[in-house]
């Protein structure tokens, strides 16, 4: 399975690169959302739980997105039909996939976080930084692999817009949950804080959950 | 598949969509190496019947056996041995011709030199680094005549293959997927003397319905006329 996952990563790699479809897109509603908060809040820096709220929802935002896209391509240019017909595991276009909506993100957040420290973070990032990107890296698996498995059932509907965001944000809000509760004693004036286990082991486990859940059904989103 | 069992056996396979039969009772026999045309207007269920084939779409009624093996249950076991031309070229417009030829032949496991070589003979080397978005429809035709013959198939399932092909194309591509290329053939048609030629059975359709299922040699134009009036 891992040489037909490498290709498919290639491919949606490849088509990311040539059409800059999502990943700008992202990259341009997550600092568009820091600079309405930055006016919005009329407050020039933030901290603790409203700094970390403000990060994570803001990237969840930004991640709807790149999950509304995720399976266009291969809904409207046949490559359902292409992969379907190839005797390959099909659990492979859900690794794929995944791992390419986890690259997207963190490309995302390469840009978005600096953003978000110049635009409202009032501690400085420096310190917390190790622990944040382990936080964020959780929290993308989470974000990756509940957002392949509700772009692969929403792009079978007509309401593909619709069906996404009212299906993923409910799945994602344990993920929110935990991130942010990660996050703030980072984010903390006075110094970074502890990373709480607790909510870490949470994250941790949910992603993994929900890459078990996904594992074992995403064959039958692709079944006629 | 023993030596003698056929290609392709259908019996009484049916197809809906929701309420609506698109495909009703079919039963048939063919070959391994033989070519069956199938004939009907828009909707006749021709289109059904080449994606039920090729596993893509699920039976609703009926047995379906492809190469020996049960469909939809032993759909891997036949999967990579069809070849499948549909109505879609099935090619990502913003890949070139060659990065998705490469593509499909990862998927199936072709040897890579297998894309250049089918690259010259569908005649689009010389095109092969352009944008599929950029290409004619005939063009993107051919690539996709390469698509579904990079693995040597021992099944070619072909919706109307030369559509979009001028005559020197088509002569073109006759050696991968026309009548002497070694394949069992399924392919569809609205051309009665083009269709009939190289072809040992033809299936005519009409309304989800068989309406003739004879060997090519006994079936006349006008039989095949009455289909679209």
């Amino acid at each position: 399975m891992r040489s037909t996952v490498a290709t498919l990563l290639r491919k949606e790699l490849t088509l990311e690169w040539r059409t800059r479809e999502s990943v700008p897109a992202m990259v341009l509603f997550s600092i568009a959302t820091y600079v309405v908060f930055h006016f919005g809040l009329d407050r020039d820096r933030v901290a603790g739980d409203l700094a970390s709220g403000v990060l994570v929802v803001t990237l969840l935002f930004a991640a709807i997105l790149g999950v509304n896209r995720l399976f266009v391509a291969e809904h409207e240019q046949g490559g359902f039909d292409g992969f379907l017909l190839a005797p390959v595991d099909r659990t492979a276009m859900l690794v794929a996939k995944a791992v390419a909506l986890f690259c997207f993100l963190c490309i995302v957040e390469v840009v978005a976080l600096p953003a978000f420290a110049l635009l409202l973070l009032g501690p400085p990032l420096t310190q917390a930084l190790g622990p944040l990107v382990l936080v964020l890296l959780l929290a993308n698996a989470g974000i990756a692999v509940i957002g392949t498995l509700v772009a692969g059932l929403a792009i079978q509907t007509r309401a593909r817009d619709l069906i996404v965001p009212l299906l993923a944000l409910p799945l994602l809000v344990p993920v929110v949950l935990a991130a942010a509760r990660s996050a703030t004693p980072l984010l903390q004036d006075g110094g970074a804080g502890e990373l709480p286990g607790n909510w870490m082991a949470t994250l941790a486990i949910y992603d993994l959950l929900f890459a078990l859940i996904a594992y074992a059904v995403f064959d039958f989103l692709l079944e006629d | 598949m023993s030596t003698t069992e056929p290609a392709v056996q259908l019996r009484g396979a049916g197809r809906r969509y929701g309420e609506r039969a698109a495909l009703r009772d079919v039963t048939l026999d063919l070959a391994a190496g033989q070519t069956l045309v199938v004939f009907g207007p828009n909707g006749a269920g021709k289109t059904t019947l080449l994606r039920m084939l090729a596993t893509l779409l699920r039976p609703h009624a009926g047995e379906v056996r492809v190469l020996g093996h049960e469909l939809p249950d032993d759909g891997y076991a036949v999967r990579g041995r069809i070849g499948f031309l549909g109505h879609e070229p099935l090619l990502y417009r913003e890949l070139t011709g060659r990065e998705n030829l490469r593509f499909h032949a990862r998927l199936h496991r072709a040897a890579p030199a297998r894309v250049d070589e089918l690259l010259d003979a569908v005649g689009m080397r010389a095109r092969a680094d352009d944008p599929v978005a950029e290409l004619s429809r005939g063009m993107v035709q051919r690539l996709a005549v390469a698509r579904a013959v990079l693995h040597e198939p021992e099944l070619l399932l072909l919706d109307e293959p030369l559509a979009n092909l001028d005559p020197a194309a088509a002569a073109q591509v006759a050696p991968l997927i026309g009548p002497g290329c070694g394949a069992t053939r399924v392919l569809t048609s609205h051309d009665p003397a083009g269709g009939l030629q190289g072809a040992d059975l033809a299936l005519g359709l009409k309304a989800a319905r068989v309406t003739f299922l004879a060997p090519a040699g006994e079936i006349s134009p006008d039989q095949i006329g009455e289909l679209y009036a």
